[in-house]
């Protein structure tokens, strides 16, 4: 493989990764509180379609993503209803809500623009637009390092800057900030939190809304940065993936980067079997590269990665002990 | 909070939370312009109003027995398998493995060595998962789903690159020997009379209902059914009983998986006559929702199995004949699961404002 | 003594809490009714009742995890609301209970300040926070590693990290729930120089216990709470064991079980050199010998978490171990694949679990399954190689329901609807009917009513009677001492010394329990 060729594909990596990290941080707001969400697949879906609804009407992508980060946070509101307030299965409830996101959006996609329940495609405003970094031009002619920056590191949509961005601040939130210690305590013992006078289910509420609000933008990306416009489940598995990468960084941010990362590239991979024919000299089938990320959390899984350790109040809904 | 009679338990708090999932989805349907009554009558009309209309109910609700069952029996020892897709999926390559290569001379014993197959293959995809709970305490739910996908991508493998005939282009086995063809039940003695035309339901219900009565002995009148529903009720104390938790995970889900992949004998086999990719097309998360519904007994599982049969057949037709796109019963499917599994607390609380000033009454 | 001088100094300023006709029901239980207290200010104060009189309750309402159905609530003679933690803990309540609200995987300084943080940021409460712990250290005893990590603390540090969680939120109110239940004697000892220290400092203290030698030795003031009614409120001076225990239980308890010496047999149960790892490695059970022979009642006394239940664990087939153990001559696979509960059963072990809801059957099965919870595969139950008798298993649970006095005799009820002294008469029915060589008996008495004590105590003894030998942990001495033919105190995972009960007093079992050794406590 030649340095342009591994340049397109790390940039692509990039791009590939972004809605799975967006996910993949939005999971661990929602598990380290203690509340478990498979359900990040269909607010991923819902909010696409949303985003990709508004911001066809409005032209303006950022009321898009707004409107996505709206359909997110309803359905992350009723996930919350159910596994705080009435204390139900959080894993059912992640479930259920994800086949309601699968159907209607499809339903509210075809009664909007009846294109098999799709949505018009969006260009200009309507996208977010590559950003193009300082000096990118300038730099690119250094060699090695230079084009890195131009074509890998340079170039993308601002929810790519934001999406690496929030790695750092929520490592920061975690376990630098009152709300991060709380958070932490809250899926490990809820009691603590409890008798020290502080609502669990406020700060349950809480972490749910932002993963609400992550998804929300991992959705708006889908729709908006890496495609034109929404499509019948979009999201391809994407909150799974980000599911699987959770356990892979075992609950930790930075980790949680390297974990989308490596999917992402995988991901980027098999879009490109023919690089891979022409450096390994042999074909791997393409189902086989869809199927890396599973079969590298079930090696994770099976512990030879070190054993993961989820919240431990996670899944429990809390109930006070006389 | 009002504790309901067991009855209410049993019968109201399903009933209510169709109730709900349907006043939902009629409110979804208003909202898209369409109209819930023409929407119900369609449904209804489709998917019950002639015996050729039942002959798709039925054969979805075949489906949904097998899957429903799987994960019924699945829950009773608290373990919850949602890789129901990946085993059926694979149940449907045991199914073509067994049809494909091996000579049967009358499709009865063709039945038999396709419906080994399927379980085999359904309670193999179950097995690692499986393992991986009992030995290394990994969440089943988790690793059922990364099998989901691993299973998909499996046999899309195996359709494009080693199964599909050679000069064929879409990605699926070769067509079953006739001798494999399963009766269907227009073309069983007695029932023609009732069926006349063509319908895909087949003699793989009476293998569901059979299914059902077993399942039912299992869990309430064989030692096997005692020590899973001890298991699944409190893992310590199955410990002191002496019961094996790494047995009763491992049987369980073998026994799950393998039902799960049992409604390939019924689509795959019954049905389409090849293996195609996703063939189970959700049924398998389907039995989710029909699990829920039946409140995990044999019995519910039959009659919410006929339901989203139902559901299945007249949500087809509503995206023929009206507006409303074949999606909306995936959104009725969330919404049953979403109130029967996971909001229950607050349809019980509503129940129990209904039943509280009842016994106030008795009690003066 | 100084509680009298303080009682009858706070007779002029209001009392720090004042509770007024406080009543709460769950259901159809009403857990208080009517109570009415005064604690004054600087003074330690005991409430006092067997499980389930609700005195949990009454310390709920008063950290506001309950409201109460009537009643009022006064602060310092100011009537006060409490509808959550949080205004208990702007009142000033302080709460240590019984099962720590500790976060395991953090510090204890993180523990301290969770929920008490000055601002959005760590950093300055933290630095806050350990000045604060250096000073309380310094002033009260309680000092502890403010950077260790909660869950490598002794389980005495762990409830010091709770008193300093209450003391940093400034709480001048301290109530704590069963302190001394995980407690070895030494550190019980600690803790009440903790709390005489704070005491002289003006804080005002309430222990919840069920023990009448803590009450005696540390209170000012006792309340004696009874199914849910306050009975009395003494002068600990002015009051004794005695008293107390029968304000406690309405009636003069009968701590001696009616029973002939015992006329021990051959050897049933031999152990030699037994050891016990639990699931995270640590050894519990640190090599051990014990024998029991035919026809006696070897009682292991022990604070709780000294080895005592792993020692019956691995004796009932649920935890693996490693060493001797020799039942009828035969030795017993520790660790293989015959180290499971059924094959216990199997070689005639019986197992009555200390935890009876959780391990001794399933609270949603009915009562007759549940009469056959680990007996399962008995061919009794069978129809057939697959099927089982539904119907057998229901007339066998009608008589065993009868014989043991389960009320009510009703096989298809769900075990979660039965009292804690019927259930536990469930499960001595289905193990001690099985005529085992060997009972294993915990706690066969934890939270039942007086009556079911008797019933259950005498059966034991009928058991042992029979020529059957009998295993029995209890934490309660008194048990211990009237039921035991012999005495084994465990301590840290070893057996301390062998007594014979009329030979022995609280005294010396109890210095054999806090660790000291053969000798000198004799």
């Amino acid at each position: 493989m030649d340095y342009a060729t591994l340049l397109q594909i790390l940039d692509s990596t990039l791009r590939l990764a972004t809605p799975l990290l967006l996910a993949c941080l939005a999971g661990l707001y929602s598990e380290r509180s203690g509340i478990f969400d498979i359900g990040l697949e269909g607010k991923m879906l819902a909010a696409a379609m949303a985003t990709g609804a508004v911001a066809f009407y409005s032209g303006n992508v950022w009321v898009g993503a707004l409107a996505g980060i709206g359909a997110s946070l309803v359905f992350a509101v009723v996930h919350g209803l159910a596994s705080i307030t009435f204390r139900g299965n959080q894993l059912i409830s992640g479930v259920a809500l994800n086949f309601v996101a699968s159907g209607i959006t499809v339903l509210i996609a075809q009664a909007m623009f009846g294109q098999g329940g799709r949505t018009p495609p969006l260009d200009g405003a309507a996208r977010f637009n590559p950003i193009t970094l300082p000096f990118a031009d300038a730099l690119g002619t250094v060699p090695v390092l230079g084009p890195l920056y131009r074509e890998v590191i340079s170039g993308h949509t601002a929810l790519v800057y934001v999406a690496l961005a929030a790695v750092p601040l929520t490592w920061w939130v975690l376990y630098r900030t009152r709300y991060g210690l709380r958070l932490r305590a809250v899926g490990e013992n809820p009691a603590s939190v409890d008798t020290a006078g502080v609502s669990v289910a406020r700060l349950r509420y809480s972490a749910v809304a932002i993963t609400g609000i992550l998804c929300g933008l991992a959705g708006a990306y889908m729709a908006a940065g890496l495609q034109a416009g929404f499509g019948r489940e979009m999201t391809a598995g994407r909150g799974y993936i980000a599911l699987a990468a959770l356990i892979f960084a075992n609950w930790l941010p930075w980790r949680a980067l390297a974990a989308t990362l490596l999917f992402g590239f995988l991901q980027a991979l098999a879009l490109r079997p023919d690089v891979i024919e022409r450096t390994l000299q042999i074909s791997i089938p393409v189902p086989a590269l869809d199927a890396l990320p599973y079969v590298l959390t079930i090696i994770v899984l099976f512990g030879f990665v070190g054993k993961p350790q989820p919240p431990r109040a996670g899944g429990e809904p809390y109930v006070k002990e006389r | 909070m009002t504790k309901l009679p067991v009855w209410a338990d049993v019968v109201l708090v399903p009933l209510i939370s169709l109730l709900l999932a349907g006043a939902i989805s009629a409110l979804v349907i208003l909202g898209i312009g369409g109209s819930p009554w023409e929407a119900l009558t369609t449904m209804v009309d489709g998917a019950l109003g002639s015996p050729y209309a039942w002959g798709y109910t039925l054969y979805y609700a075949t489906s949904f027995i097998f899957t429903g069952l799987a994960v019924t029996v699945a829950f009773h020892a608290a373990m919850f398998n949602i890789g129901g897709e990946g085993q059926a999926q694979l149940g449907g390559l045991g199914v073509a493995l067994a049809c494909l290569f091996i000579p049967w001379p009358h499709w009865s014993l063709a039945l038999l060595g396709a419906a080994t197959g399927a379980a085999l293959f359904g309670a193999a995809w179950a097995m690692i998962p499986a393992w991986m709970q009992a030995k290394r305490g990994s969440h089943i739910v988790i690793t059922t789903i990364m099998f989901n996908y691993i299973g998909a991508a499996l046999i899309i493998y195996l359709l494009v690159y080693v199964l599909r005939p050679v000069g064929q282009m879409d990605p699926a086995t070769a067509n079953f020997p006739p001798s494999t063809h399963l009766p269907t039940l227009n073309q069983i003695p007695g029932l023609n009379l009732i069926f006349t035309k063509k319908v895909p339901a087949n003699v793989s219900l009476f293998v569901a209902l059979i299914a059902c009565y077993l399942v039912w002995v299992l869990l309430w009148r064989t030692q096997l059914g005692y020590e899973l529903r001890a298991f699944g009720k409190s893992q310590e104390a199955a410990k002191y009983a002496g019961i094996s938790g790494t047995k009763i995970i491992m049987v369980s889900m073998l026994i799950s998986g393998a039902l799960a992949g049992l409604m390939s004998i019924n689509n795959v086999m019954g049905e389409s006559g090849r293996l195609l990719q996703n063939s189970s097309e959700g049924a398998g998360f389907i039995g989710i929702a029909v699990a829920l519904m039946g409140r995990n007994h044999p019995v519910g599982v039959l009659l919410a199995a006929i339901l989203f049969g139902f559901l299945y057949q007249g949500g087809a037709e509503l995206g023929l004949w009206t507006s409303i796109p074949i999606e909306l019963r995936t959104v009725v499917q969330g919404l049953v699961i979403l109130f029967t599994g996971a909001l229950d607390q607050m349809v019980r609380m509503m129940l129990g404002l209904v039943f509280r000033p009842a016994r106030k009454l008795e009690a003066a | 003594m100084t509680g009298d001088t303080n009682v009858g100094r706070q007779e002029t300023a209001a009392p720090a809490i004042e509770l007024r006709g406080i009543s709460k029901a769950f259901g159809s239980v009403q857990a208080n009714k009517d109570i009415s207290i005064k604690v004054a200010r600087g003074t330690i104060h005991g409430i006092i009742g067997e499980n389930g009189a609700g005195k949990s309750t009454l310390m709920s309402i008063l950290y506001g995890f309950y409201r109460a159905d009537a009643g009022e609530i006064l602060i310092h003679g100011r009537p006060t609301q409490i509808p959550d933690s949080q205004a208990a803990i702007r009142a000033g309540i302080g709460m240590v209970f019984q099962h720590f609200k500790l976060v395991n995987t953090f510090t204890v300084l993180e523990n301290v300040i969770l929920g008490a943080e000055d601002g959005p940021l760590l950093r300055p409460s933290l630095s806050k926070a350990r000045k604060v712990l250096q000073d309380l250290a310094r002033d009260y005893e309680l000092d502890v590693d403010p950077d260790a990590l909660v869950e490598d603390l002794s389980v005495g540090h762990q409830q010091r990290v709770e008193i300093l969680k209450a003391l940093y939120r400034q709480a001048d109110i301290l109530i704590l729930d069963e302190p001394t239940g995980v407690l070895t004697p030494d550190e019980a000892d600690h803790l009440f120089r903790i709390l005489r220290g704070l005491k002289d400092q003006g804080k005002t203290i309430i222990i919840i216990t069920h023990k009448l030698r803590e009450i005696m030795e540390i209170t000012d003031t006792v309340s004696v709470m009874r199914r849910g009614q306050m009975t009395a409120t003494v002068k600990t001076a002015e009051t004794s064991p005695e008293q107390l225990a029968e304000l406690m239980v309405g009636r003069k308890v009968l701590l001696d079980v009616a029973k002939t010496p015992a006329t021990p047999g051959r050897t049933i149960l031999e152990v030699k050199g037994l050891r016990v790892r639990d699931e995270h490695g640590v050894e519990r059970v640190k090599g051990i010998d014990l024998h029991i022979r035919a026809g006696e009642i070897l009682g292991i006394a022990g604070v709780a978490g000294n080895g005592q239940s792993e020692l019956i664990e691995v004796l009932g087939g649920i935890m693996k171990g490693s060493g001797t153990v020799l039942l009828n001559g035969e030795p017993l696979d520790l660790s293989g694949r015959a180290s499971d509960a059924e094959s216990r059963r199997e070689k005639g072990v019986a197992h009555v679990p200390e935890d009876r809801q959780h391990l001794g059957m399933i609270l949603d099965f009915t009562a007759w399954e549940n009469l056959a919870f680990g007996y399962q595969g008995d061919p009794a139950y069978h129809r057939n190689a697959i099927l089982m008798d539904n119907d057998a298993m229901m007339q066998e649970a009608l008589g065993k329901m009868e014989r043991f006095d389960v009320r009510p005799p009703i096989p298809t009820l769900q075990g979660k609807s039965f009292s804690g002294g019927n259930q536990q008469k469930i499960i001595l029915a289905r193990e001690i009917e099985r005529n085992p060589d060997l009972l294993l008996v915990g706690q066969p008495t934890r939270g039942v009513d007086i009556g079911a004590i008797e019933f259950i105590h005498k059966r034991i003894v009928e058991l042992r009677d029979a020529g059957k030998a009998v295993l029995l942990v209890s934490v309660e001495l008194d048990e211990i001492m009237s039921l035991s033919d012999r005495i084994a105190v465990m301590f840290d995972g070893r057996i301390m010394g062998e007594r014979d009960p009329d030979q022995t007093n609280e005294r010396e079992l109890g210095l054999l329990m806090a660790g000291v050794d053969n000798e000198t406590a004799a």
